[in-house]
């Protein structure tokens, strides 16, 4: 994006947090050079076992603070996926608490100044969101085999609409990992760049007392879009996975 | 991203690496044109999500970081969490349970207090009532002796009196005889011994009983 908008001591580099460079100097980025990227998703990794590690260490029949809050993240995904999926989905709730972890302390840790926002990036959504696609339709095929395929067949439906139902339920279907991965990807960037043109204005002494208050609104609100939209990918994977157990209902 | 590429391409150019593709290279002098002062951002032309050169990177490391959570959450945290988590239930639940079967030994005491108390209560009846049997027999032995002891004195006094009033009978008719004959007797009669006595046991017939 050309964002060298120079002129009266204002420079917006809003998209600059995004860039993906290597950790240890050099200019080229192969497959395994370490990265910022590394980075951050090392330290969200980190930060997820610290929580829920570190913070548990003390096996607590009373818990203290870090056990309580490892305590509710866990109780928060395994209640979601026995509501949502039923006991059954339990099985995958691993995989799903990993994914609510990972995208929740991504998002948060990007919110850290100067931090790299992992979860702002499509190549990282798009596998998490293709990793959820494939996994459900994997299980949807190996647990009910053909009948998964009822999914798109709208039997409460009338006959003659049906099939006009199944185009639109495929197409529904084959939308999912994209609307998963650009939702929480396109928040992340939003938000960012959002801050950073609000904080690029803080360079004019007349808006700066503005700008400072519209960035710390907005850092508020990140927060909670931070959170709110790990939430919402668990709870969209509880409910594709749903689709996958039970496919009839 | 250019400002990598273009690195790369002028590594590519003047070492003759092989890392390079083609393309690339081709890239990175088109981005050398637009002049290469500012390195970090200038030729930035495009989101860098869009950087498809950096994918395979961020693909790499993503999936070793989600593979290392996976592993460390499914095999560390998440049975900890749930041992944990079933210690508190069953620390709950034993606890609840105790606290039921104290409450019930708590009921039973109090039945067997009530019990003990309620059989205090009737041993102390029982036993007030057999005093009470006991002292109404001695008292009632004690009235039958005294009564019994009334009536002898009773009969004995009526005796005695009986005794006194004969003796005082007698003796009255002893002085009425002696004085009927010496009455008689200063009138000039003579009287004898047996009318006399029966004029007096005509006289005191109603007087003395």
């Amino acid at each position: 994006m050309a964002t060298e908008a120079t002129g009266g001591g204002l420079e917006f580099h809003p998209m600059d947090q995004f860039v993906v460079k290597p950790l240890f100097g050099g200019a080229e980025v192969h497959w395994w050079t370490p990265t910022n990227v590394t980075l951050w998703l090392a330290l969200t990794a980190l930060a997820s076992i610290a929580l829920l590690v570190l913070g548990t260490r003390g096996r607590a029949v009373v818990p203290n603070r870090a056990q309580s809050v490892a305590e509710m993240a866990y109780g928060l995904v395994h209640k979601m996926i026995e509501d949502i999926a039923g006991k059954d989905g339990l099985q995958y709730f691993p995989y799903v608490l990993t994914l609510f972890m990972f995208i929740c302390f991504g998002n948060m840790l990007g919110l850290v100044p100067t931090a790299f926002t992992v979860t702002s990036h499509i190549a990282v959504t798009g596998v998490l969101a293709m990793a959820v696609f494939i996994g459900v339709t994997v299980i949807g095929f190996v647990k009910n085999g053909s009948h998964f395929l009822e999914l798109f067949w709208i039997k409460s439906a009338p006959l003659a609409v049906r099939p006009i139902l199944a185009v639109i339920e495929v197409i529904s279907y084959f939308v999912r990992p994209l609307s998963l991965s650009i939702r929480l990807a396109g928040n992340m960037i939003a938000g960012h760049a959002v801050i950073k043109v609000f904080a690029g204005f803080a360079a004019i002494a007349a808006v700066a007392p503005v700008a400072i208050v519209a960035v710390v609104g907005m850092y508020a609100f990140e927060v909670l879009v931070a959170f709110v939209q790990a939430y919402v990918f668990t709870i969209l994977t509880c409910v594709y996975l749903k689709d996958a157990l039970h496919p009839s209902h | 991203m250019f400002s990598l590429l273009q690195e790369a391409a002028t590594h590519a150019v003047e070492h003759s690496e092989g890392e390079v593709v083609g393309h690339d290279a081709a890239h990175g002098t088109d981005a050398a044109a637009h002049g290469a002062d500012a390195a970090g951002h200038a030729e930035a032309a495009g989101l860098p999500q869009l950087d498809l050169t950096t994918f395979g990177n961020q693909i790499f490391w993503l999936v070793v970081t989600l593979v290392v959570l996976y592993l460390v959450l499914s095999r560390v945290a998440l049975p900890r969490i749930a041992a944990v988590l079933s210690d508190r239930q069953g620390a709950i639940t034993g606890d609840l349970m105790a606290a039921e079967e104290f409450k019930q030994k708590a009921r039973a005491a109090e039945a067997a207090y009530d019990k003990a108390l309620a059989d205090a209560r009737s041993e102390a009846q029982a036993i007030v009532a057999q005093n009470r049997a006991e002292i109404q027999a001695e008292l009632d032995a004690a009235i039958a002796k005294a009564d019994a002891e009334i009536a002898a004195r009773t009969a004995e006094s009526e005796a005695r009196l009986r005794e006194i009033r004969a003796s005082s009978d007698a003796g009255a008719r002893e002085v009425a005889r002696d004085v009927a004959a010496e009455l008689v007797a200063s009138f000039g009669g003579n009287a004898d011994a047996a009318s006399i006595d029966a004029a007096i046991d005509a006289r005191m017939k109603g007087a003395v009983q």
